[in-house]
């Protein structure tokens, strides 16, 4: 597939309003619109600073582990007739690609001058991202998590606890995502003075598509000098998974100007793009799952960090011009993936991006003698609990 | 009744205005209105529950869950509204993708149609405003514009232009509840606002007693009173939600 060359550099800034496209913008209480515009200047002009930018890429490098490695999946490659090859974002610090995101927002909060940060999270990973850049820069730190979240991501609720950090269950709606990130707004709509909300994807309202992003470049900035190296071209498909986007917007960064196929993997529970339109929700107007009368509806997924209606809107701009592709894996196909990655790899997945290797392995077929580059934005070890009932009847 | 005109005559002649906000869908919700509309409401505000009200503290998150549940939707309110039968203004609450699902001017001909004459909309602030806007002013509807006490001076007037019906001044940094004292951000802001425009200086967010509801009357032009009267319908009814509304009409006209 060739891309046209007017959607080549696509991932530059959203225009003045915070829009990619048509998607995007800042939609949110009137409280929250000067903190928004204050992050919006603050973020501009860290991120202009070359001695915050080499802040920045210190803690990232001798604090997070970067760079991440660029693994070569022999076996399973072979078994499926394709050459695979992972991202390895669940060897960084904290277990996942979230702590990018949070280095970034927490040293930009503390140049802010704030001094507690709230987060929401769905998986847990943002939550213990959170926790642990709190802990490292002297910062309080309150995660809203779904009640149902709590309960099967047990293991990060201890970890964030244990980092200093307050949880709280978020009981409303879905009690899931979702509604933690309605709970974590409430919060920031109180707190605003002396709180930075640190938000976990590419979601909610103009800046943070935008920010986030840029503090996950780094994944597809050295992926494809990585990839490079060791392929000597670019390869034929990028895939990651998709909640709000943020590890696949970090990869895709890196790729968006060649010609590789960008393939985003929601869960078919939460799948926003294609089953979705247009809306308007926590700050941002992107596609979005809802019911004839605007309603927002809830998402199900077995992977907490996807379990979300929604999706970044640089994602729907994304699929609306039709640079990356949005197909979604089933529940079941995500259970055999995360099995198959561990016994040929010896590599666990979280069940996050078992998404994008359940979807690689569906399509093999389609996709024999190319080079696959996936997104591997997290480890299993927070599922394994979880999947130790799904399993049990047979792993015993 | 134009909310606009209603209220600037309100304000002309002095009296102090009292808007209760009810969550439209929740069980007695048009009794309610017509008991605040007999016991001496300027105007009410009419919640079309959202799924996702991030403005909203438990009280109405739970009366709007509970109105979803029992199937309201958004039409299901507005087909009540003419049987309201009430001789005061009513403006709708609701969240921004209830209009963009719908489609702004079908949404502002629906309120038209239903006899609504103003439209609140928390998570649409200014800077998103202007399709909204359009379609609203060219059917008549009045878009009241929240002004928060986080804004700095040179953004005030900006929001204040564009209000229509009046000026919602919010109390305080937060979600809509019941707070045990009023904030001191709620008159600051409301001393802020007054000078910059004829319209009604009205606070909400937070005023949560008839005393709060005449400390804000002696600076602001009246009260908006959501979660204390929403509480009152949850826990006893209508009768109770009427009473409460004279408790506080007497306080602020004191
Ligand atoms: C490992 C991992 N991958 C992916 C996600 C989904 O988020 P995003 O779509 O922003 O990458 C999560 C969220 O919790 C996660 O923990």
């Amino acid at each position: 597939m060739t891309i046209a060359a007017e959607t080549r550099s696509l991932m530059g800034e959203p225009d003045d309003s915070g829009r990619f496209g048509e998607f995007g913008g800042r939609f949110v209480p009137e409280t929250l619109v000067p903190a928004c515009q204050e992050l919006e200047r603050a973020f501009h002009e860290a991120w202009n600073d070359p001695v915050w930018r080499e802040e920045l890429a210190s803690v990232l490098r001798d604090y997070a582990g970067r760079p991440s490695g660029l693994t070569e999946c022999h076996r399973l490659g072979e078994q499926l007739g394709l050459r695979l090859f992972l991202k390895r974002e669940d060897l960084n610090h904290t277990g996942s690609h979230k702590i990018n995101n949070v280095i970034g927002q927490a040293l930009l909060a503390k140049r802010m001058g704030k001094t507690r940060l709230v987060a929401e999270t769905g998986a847990g990973q943002h939550g213990v991202a959170s926790a642990t850049a709190a802990a490292l820069l002297g910062m309080e730190c309150k995660v809203y998590m779904g009640a149902v979240d709590v309960e099967r991501q047990a293991l990060n609720v201890f970890r964030m606890r244990l980092l200093g950090a307050e949880v709280e269950a978020v009981h409303s709606g879905s009690r899931t995502l979702k509604d933690a990130v309605n709970e974590a707004m409430r919060d920031w709509v109180a707190t605003v003075g002396d709180t930075h909300y640190c938000l976990g994807s590419v979601m909610g309202p103009h800046p943070y598509p935008f920010m986030v992003r840029q503090f996950h470049r780094v994944i597809g900035e050295e992926a494809r000098t990585q990839f490079l190296a060791l392929v000597g071209e670019d390869p034929d498909l990028v895939v990651a998974c998709v909640g709000g986007g943020s590890n696949a917007i970090g990869i895709f960064s890196g790729f968006v100007d060649t010609d590789s196929r960008l393939i985003g993997v929601e869960p078919a529970g939460g799948a926003a793009v294609s089953r979705g339109a247009p809306g308007v929700v926590h700050g941002m107007r992107s596609f979005l799952m809802q019911d004839e009368y605007g309603q927002v509806e809830e998402a199900h997924s077995i992977s907490a960090g996807l379990d979300y209606p929604g999706v970044g809107p640089e994602h729907s701009h994304l699929a609306s011009i039709g640079r990356a592709e949005y197909p979604n894996v089933t529940d079941a196909e995500v259970i055999e993936a995360f099995q198959l990655l561990s016994r040929t790899e010896g590599i666990i997945p979280a069940l996050e991006p078992a998404h994008a290797i359940a979807w690689v392995a569906r399509e093999a077929a389609q996709l024999q003698g190319q080079t696959v580059l996936v997104n591997m934005s997290g480890r299993g070890d927070k599922d394994v609990g979880q999947m130790m009932d799904v399993l049990k009847d047979r792993l015993g | 009744m134009g909310l606009e005109s209603h209220l600037r005559g309100c304000k002309e002649s002095g009296r102090k205005i009292l808007v209760p906000y009810i969550t439209g869908g929740y069980p007695g919700w048009q009794d309610a209105i017509r008991a605040c509309a007999a016991n001496g409401a300027d105007a009410v505000e009419i919640g079309i529950p959202f799924s996702d009200p991030v403005m909203d503290g438990p009280v109405i998150q739970r009366a709007s869950q509970a109105a979803l549940e029992a199937g309201t939707t958004p039409q299901s309110v507005l087909e009540e509204v003419p049987h309201l039968d009430v001789d005061i203004p009513l403006a709708v609450m609701t969240y921004f993708n209830v209009v963009h699902h719908d489609g702004p001017v079908r949404f502002a001909n629906r309120l038209v149609a239903a006899g609504v004459t103003g439209c609140i909309l928390p998570d649409l602030p200014l800077e998103e405003s202007g399709e909204w806007c359009e379609a609203a002013d060219a059917a008549g509807v009045a878009t009241v514009m929240l002004a928060a006490p986080t804004a700095p001076d040179d953004r005030l007037p900006r929001i204040v232009d564009r209000c229509r019906g009046f000026v919602y001044s919010v109390g305080l940094l937060g979600v809509t509840g019941e707070r045990d004292s009023l904030a001191a951000t709620a008159t600051a802001l409301a001393e802020r606002l007054l000078p910059l425009t004829e319209l009604p200086v009205l606070v909400g967010v937070g005023v949560s007693n008839a005393e709060q509801a005449a400390t804000a009357c002696r600076v602001a032009d009246g009260v908006i009173q959501g979660a204390s009267m929403v509480r009152r319908l949850i826990e006893s009814g209508p009768d109770e939600v009427g009473r409460y509304v004279a408790e506080v009409r007497a306080a602020i006209d004191a």
